[in-house]
């Protein structure tokens, strides 16, 4: 429990309107997407000054209270849940985009920020932010940043961290701690930028942070494949790699996905059709038809029985909208939905794809199998109903069996969601005893008092 | 009070639909209130993790779910926008009154709920009673919108509201049962409380442009009010009285339509009422799944089944006057009507329209929202009238008394010489230059 004296003392620095102690209040803060049980914090504040966010830090780590940073709450493997209470940080009230610097090409952001407002005015000056997380509408830049969020556009585009040129965040100590710079190379000093990037929280709290930005791609054309078996379609996404195109998005949806999408939004998909590659290629415009051609003439060789291409900016929207009405088309069919985020080599697709099956039906479960194939970030999503007991243990050991199989392939636990508290078990796993040792020893000489949202990824 | 366990127990009627939330957040892009806010308990999530939270006995504080679950617009924009299609609304609306049953009324509400609202007659003289003393205690502010303040400190605040009308629809037009005409339709007017009276010219619209069109009309007197502001207040059994004098008043098979020029009423009448039958008779059930199918807001009953148009098409031009629309939460997305409206207010050669940016983001209003939280609800309604005023419209137009009210009062707090209007007046207008030519 947190006292009395020190929620006043928050209140004097944040405001009493920014201070949340209320049992109801609090409860608001302790779950986020993953499917884990809650766990209630202490308090909750909301800063709005970069002063008061580090001054909220400090008091923190002057009580050795656990600290949990927390931006829209959207991320998949827990690390917004506050699992040894103490207080939650609410980053949304530091959500102003400081600058957009259209001649050297960076933008200075607050890390509140909501990643769609940003690329929608970074766009609305000619630039592009490329990565798009599904819950862009809603996630913040800061998480972001925290969790190296990914996207539909990694394949050609990458992640989130690859547009990290710098950063200022506060220690356990709640002091400023600056790496990088708005220049596109910069050597000067440790690259803590890199330490920072999907440390999930666990090493510092982010204050500003500098994104780099690239001019909007002048064409961009989508298409839609369609194949009557899914080993095909895996083997036309390593086809396209392996002949040196670089696609900005290649999508790949499951017959029982593709079912769902249709039943949903009645988007005229081909509901026969085994497995669908969704595929779009931007730059300039001849290496676009150039491209498109040489996709569409991999997808025919290795079987697709058609293939659209979008003729009109509408066409192409409808292509996309059913990609991303994936996710809420299966979410209707149950109401436990476990999206898991697994990822092999891209020329291993085809072995996970079929592992995935042989899952679903060794333990009995619906599996819509759907993602980023292009970069072999693939989103089994398993359909349950967390009430059912006996079907959710069969749900826990299918997840264990789908990250092994991973593994295996020589992939790993998580392409973009991070690893949390969800994975945390597993990581030893993919890495070694060392590894986990090693990463805790950077952690407590960083933060000996473990406040930094403790118990996420490396356990305790 | 009762046992927690009580109370989980009988939020177990909600469960099925709770658990379909997957905590995905995305109601945070859309909600009116969390913009403004950024409060995990002012959005669609956060609500829902509390009443989980009180069903699963994690906390023990429904008092302060009740508080938090009433700062809500019920505007449905987190329903509409939500991937697994939790029934936001529905979820809101039972618990509501499940945890207001628990805890009791607060006295003011009983008093306005039982002994006012519930009983239309004495709740129509009052009124009547208000509007011949109010020009006491208010003062006129705005000619062209038509809105007044206090002249004394007072309970409204700071508001700039349309006072109370001189005299009434239901006195300017008691009952009408006049046949069909040459349309063949015979059509129930619900009027609802505040075209009744605040706005009864609206009303007199809708019977204008009614009988331009030959529809039969039934409009029995003693109408009362929908029910909403008891229900989402908590009230079921002022709620129910309504329903059940309404029920008294409407015999289904007297009409082919049941209209009202009110989003909010319709929204009640086809959604809320059949959600919330269950513990009505067979005989009364029955009665409500009639009405609620044959219900339609008057811009949909015009175009889907009128089909009136009158100058499809308007383009601007420098002689007409520039009119935007603002869409009701209840009408856009509760019921999908969103196309009508316009082409009832293209059909005024008068007008040109021209679109407001997020024509469908909330006013505000959300009933009683405005009255327990007016500065959360004015700051809301502040974008909307940014909107209005960027779109450089000289009306804007709307299909629902309530957000009438909340955009007089943001246009005319800020001094904004914009007419609010209804589309159907907007219609109703655009007959009398068709009978002149």
């Amino acid at each position: 429990m947190i006292g009395r004296a020190l929620i006043a003392e928050f209140e004097k620095l944040l405001g009493r309107d920014n201070v949340f102690a209320d049992e109801a209040d609090r409860h608001t803060y302790s779950y986020d997407a993953a499917v884990l049980d809650p766990v209630l914090p202490a308090l909750v504040v909301r800063p709005t000054s970069s002063e008061g966010l580090g001054r909220s830090v400090r008091l923190c780590g002057e009580n050795a209270l656990p600290v949990t940073v927390r931006g829209a709450g959207t991320n998949l493997s827990g690390g917004t849940i506050p699992a040894r209470g103490g207080v939650v940080i609410v980053t949304n009230g530091l959500n102003r985009i400081l600058e957009i610097n259209e001649a050297d090409l960076y933008a200075v952001v607050e890390p509140g920020v909501v990643t769609a407002r940003f690329a929608a005015a970074v766009e609305s000056r000619g630039l592009f932010y490329p990565p798009d997380p599904g819950s862009q509408a809603v996630s913040t830049l800061g998480g972001n940043v925290a969790e190296n969020a990914g996207g539909l556009r990694g394949l050609k585009y990458g992640v989130t961290g690859d547009y990290v040129l710098g950063l200022s965040f506060f220690d356990a100590n709640g002091e400023i701690v600056k790496t990088g710079a708005r220049t596109v190379k910069c050597v000067a000093g440790y690259n803590l930028a890199g330490l920072m990037v999907g440390s999930e929280g666990t090493l510092g709290v982010f204050d500003r942070i500098i994104l780099k930005l690239i001019p909007i791609p002048a064409a961009r054309k989508a298409m839609l494949a369609v194949f009557d078996d899914i080993a095909k379609a895996c083997e036309a996404v390593s086809g396209i790699i392996a002949d040196k195109i670089v696609p900005a998005t290649l999508e790949l949806m499951d017959n029982f996905t593709i079912r769902a999408v249709e039943d949903y939004g009645h988007a005229g998909l081909p509901v026969d059709a085994a497995a669908l590659l969704l595929i779009e290629v931007d730059g300039h415009a001849a290496q676009v038809e150039e491209d498109a051609s040489r996709v569409e003439a991999v997808c025919r060789g290795r079987g697709a029985m058609s293939l659209r291409v979008a003729r009109t900016a509408a066409e192409r929207d409808k292509v996309w909208e059913a990609r991303r009405a994936a996710l809420s088309a299966l979410a209707k069919l149950k109401p436990t939905v476990v999206l898991e985020d697994a990822t092999v080599p891209r020329s291993k697709i085809p072995a996970m794809m079929n592992s995935l099956e042989a899952i679903a039906s060794r333990y009995r479960l619906t599996i819509g199998t759907f993602g980023h194939a292009g970069d072999g970030n693939l989103h089994p999503t398993i359909l349950t109903d967390r009430r059912d007991r006996a079907e959710w243990s069969r749900v826990e050991a299918a997840i264990d069996a789908i990250f092994d199989e991973a593994l295996k392939l020589g992939g790993t636990l998580s392409g973009e969601h991070g690893i949390g508290l969800a994975k945390s078990r597993f990581l030893e796993k993919e890495t070694s005893r060392a590894t986990i040792l090693y990463s805790r020893r950077i952690k407590t000489a960083l933060d000996p008092k473990n406040i930094l949202n403790p118990g996420k990824i490396i356990g305790e | 009070m009762r046992s927690m366990k009580h109370l989980a127990l009988l939020l177990r009627e909600v469960e099925d639909q709770l658990v379909v939330c997957m905590r995905c957040g995305m109601c945070q892009s859309v909600c009116p209130l969390f913009a403004e806010t950024g409060r995990e308990s002012d959005v669609a999530r956060g609500k829902l993790a509390l009443l989980d939270g009180l069903m699963q006995e994690m906390f023990k504080d429904p008092a302060g779910v009740s508080d938090r679950l009433n700062r809500c617009l019920l505007c449905g924009s987190c329903a509409a926008n939500c991937p697994s299609g939790v029934r936001v609304l529905d979820i809101f609306i039972k618990a509501r009154a499940i945890l207001g049953g628990y805890m009791g009324l607060s006295p003011l509400k009983k008093l306005l709920f039982r002994q006012m609202l519930a009983r239309p007659a004495l709740f129509d003289r009052i009124v009547e009673m208000g509007s011949r003393f109010q020009s006491l205690f208010i003062r006129s502010v705005d000619d062209l919108l038509g809105t007044s303040c206090a002249r004394f400190q007072s309970p409204l605040g700071e508001r700039h509201f349309k006072a109370l009308a001189a005299v009434p629809l239901h006195v300017r037009t008691p009952a009408l049962n006049a046949p069909a005409g040459g349309s063949g339709i015979k059509v129930g007017v619900f009027v609802g409380c505040l075209v009744d009276k605040v706005f009864p010219e609206v009303g007199e619209a809708v019977l204008k442009v009614l009988r331009h069109h030959e529809v039969g009309v039934f409009m029995p007197d003693g109408q009362a009010c929908c029910g909403i502001p008891a229900l989402s207040s908590g009230d079921l059994e002022s709620y129910r009285a309504l329903v059940r004098h309404n029920l008294s008043r409407f015999a289904p098979g007297e009409f082919d339509h049941l209209i009202t020029p009110c989003a909010t009423c319709t929204s009640t009448i086809r959604k809320i009422w059949p959600l919330m039958a269950g513990d009505l008779s067979a005989e009364e059930r029955e009665r409500v799944r009639l009405l609620s199918e044959k219900t339609l807001d008057v811009s949909q009953f015009l175009v889907d089944v009128l089909h009136a148009a009158l100058a499809e098409g308007a383009e601007e031009t420098g002689e007409r006057r520039l009119i935007t629309y603002h869409d009701p939460c209840h009408l856009r997305k509760s019921l999908g009507v969103y196309a009508q409206p316009r082409s009832l207010i293209r059909a005024n050669p008068r007008y040109a329209f021209r679109e407001m940016a997020e024509p469908d983001r909330c006013c505000g209003c959300g009933g009683s929202f405005n009255l327990q939280h007016y500065e959360l609800s004015a700051a809301i309604g502040r974008r909307k009238r940014d909107n209005i005023a960027a779109s450089g419209c000289s009306e804007v137009a709307t299909g629902c008394p309530a957000c009438m009210l909340q955009l007089s009062d943001m246009l005319s707090r800020a001094g904004d010489r914009v007419r609010v209007r209804h589309v159907v007046e907007v219609y109703a207008e655009a007959l009398d230059d068709n009978r002149q030519s």
